[in-house]
C-alpha cells in the first residue's frame, strides 16, 4: 500500500479508537461529570435522601410561592416537576435568584432538608429583550424559565 | 492538488491579493458588531446589560473550536502527506486559537459572576473549555522543545491529532450532562432561541473574529516563510563561507 494512504489509515485508526477509549472512560465516570442531580434523578439513584451522606448538588427551579425568610436564613423549593426538595441556605443569592429560576444548590442532607453552602442561579438558552418576555407571558405562550 | 495549492510562492501571490479584502470585512463588521452589540440591541429579559459579553465570549468560543479543528485537520495533512507548509500553518493558527479559547474563558468568567454567582466551576462545559486551551498551549510548547524542529512538529502534530477528540465533547458537554452552563442557543434542534436582535450583533461579530483570525494566519504564514528563507540564506552564506575558508 502507498505509504501515504496507510499513514492516513493509521491515523484514522488511532482517532477512532482513543475516542472509543475516551467514550468509556466519560461513561465510567459520568457520577464526577455530572455537575448536579435534578431531584427525581435523586431518588431514583439514592432511593432516599436518608442515604445520602456527602456534599451533593441539586438542580432544578425554585418552587413558585416556596421562598419564605426565617431570621437571616432563606427556605424554598427545588423542585424538577416531579420531586422536591425543601433547602435552607445561609448567604448571599445571585441576583437571578427568585420564583422559577433555575438553580444549582449545594450542600448537604440533614432530616430530609437540604443545608445549602452555596446557591448558583442557572439560566436557560432563551435570549430575548424583556418587552418581548412580557407579550409572551401576556398571551400565555411563555414556555417557562426551562430547566 | 494539494501540491498546487500548497507551494509558498503561489500561496504568497494569492494571499498577497486577499488580504487587503479580508482585512476590511473584519474591520467593517467588527465595528458594526460592536455598534449593534453595545448600543443598538435590547437588553435581556433576564440578564439585562450583561448579556452583552456574549457578543465576544459566544464568538470567541466558536472560533476556538473551529481553529482547532483547523489546526488539527492540518496537523494530519502535515503527518500523511509530510508538507511543509501544513506545519507552516498549523503552528500560524495555534497561538490565534490560544487566545480565543483564553478569551472565551475570561469573558466566560466574568460572566458567570454576575449572572451564576460565581466566576468558575468545574462543570462539563468549563472543563473541556480548559482543556481545550491546554491542548494549544500543548501544542506550543511541544512543537518548540525539541533541539530539530521537525520532532518538535511531528510530535505536536500528534498531540493536536489526540486532542480533536476533545471537541465533540466541548460542544456536547451540555446535552450529555447537567451542567451549570446553558445549552446551545444557536445551533440547536428547532432553530436559535434568540431574539433577531440579539442574533444580528452576534453573527456580526462572528464574521469579524473569523475574518481577523485568517488574516493573523495568513500574516503569520508569511512571516514563518520569510523566516524559513533567511535561515535557507544564512546557511548557504556559511557554506560558501566554509568552502572557501576550506
Amino acid at each position: 500500500m502507498n505509504p501515504k494512504y496507510r499513514r492516513l489509515f493509521i491515523t484514522i485508526f488511532i482517532v477512532l479508537t482513543l475516542g472509543l477509549a475516551t467514550k468509556l472512560i466519560l461513561m465510567a465516570l459520568e457520577d464526577n461529570i455530572v455537575y448536579f442531580y435534578t431531584p427525581n434523578d435523586l431518588i431514583e439513584k439514592f432511593g432516599d435522601t436518608q442515604n445520602i451522606q456527602n456534599k451533593i448538588r441539586i438542580g432544578g427551579l425554585v418552587l413558585e410561592n416556596s421562598i419564605k425568610k426565617v431570621d437571616k436564613k432563606t427556605i424554598f423549593i427545588i423542585t424538577d416537576k416531579k420531586k422536591e426538595v425543601k433547602v435552607v441556605f445561609d448567604g448571599s443569592l445571585p441576583d437571578l435568584f427568585r420564583e422559577g429560576q433555575g438553580i444549582v444548590a449545594e450542600g448537604m442532607f440533614k432530616n430530609n432538608n437540604f443545608i445549602a453552602s452555596e446557591v448558583l442561579a442557572k439560566h436557560d438558552e432563551n435570549y430575548m429583550p424583556p418587552e418581548v418576555a412580557e407579550a409572551l407571558k401576556k398571551n400565555n405562550v411563555w414556555k417557562g424559565d426551562a430547566d | 492538488m494539494f501540491d498546487w495549492l500548497a507551494n509558498p510562492n503561489r500561496f504568497n501571490r494569492i494571499s498577497e491579493k486577499m488580504q487587503p479584502c479580508i482585512l476590511l470585512i473584519a474591520i467593517i463588521t467588527l465595528i458594526s458588531g460592536l455598534y449593534f452589540g453595545l448600543f443598538d440591541s435590547p437588553k435581556d429579559y433576564q440578564q439585562g446589560d450583561a448579556v452583552r459579553i456574549m457578543y465576544v465570549h459566544v464568538p470567541s468560543a466558536w472560533l476556538a473550536s473551529f481553529l482547532y479543528f483547523s489546526l488539527a485537520i492540518s496537523c494530519v495533512f502535515y503527518l500523511v502527506w509530510k508538507h511543509p507548509l501544513a506545519d507552516l500553518i498549523s503552528s500560524a493558527i495555534a497561538p490565534i486559537g490560544a487566545l480565543f479559547s483564553a478569551l472565551t474563558l475570561v469573558t466566560g468568567s466574568l460572566w458567570g459572576k454576575p449572572m451564576w454567582g460565581t466566576w468558575w466551576v468545574w462543570d462539563a462545559r468549563l472543563t473541556s473549555m480548559l482543556v481545550l486551551f491546554f491542548f494549544y498551549l500543548g501544542y506550543i510548547l511541544l512543537s518548540n522543545a525539541f533541539e530539530r524542529k521537525i520532532d518538535g512538529s511531528k510530535t505536536a502534530s500528534v498531540l493536536a491529532i489526540v486532542g480533536l477528540i476533545n471537541l465533540p465533547i466541548v460542544k456536547f458537554s451540555v446535552d450529555w450532562w447537567h451542567t451549570l452552563h446553558q445549552p446551545a442557543s444557536i445551533i440547536k434542534i428547532g432553530g436559535p432561541s434568540i431574539d433577531d436582535k440579539m442574533l444580528l450583533p452576534l453573527i456580526l461579530m462572528i464574521f469579524a473574529l473569523s475574518f481577523f483570525s485568517l488574516y493573523m494566519i495568513i500574516l503569520n504564514v508569511k512571516t514563518k516563510l520569510i523566516e524559513k528563507k533567511c535561515e535557507a540564506l544564512l546557511l548557504k552564506a556559511n557554506l560558501e563561507e566554509i568552502s572557501k575558508a576550506g
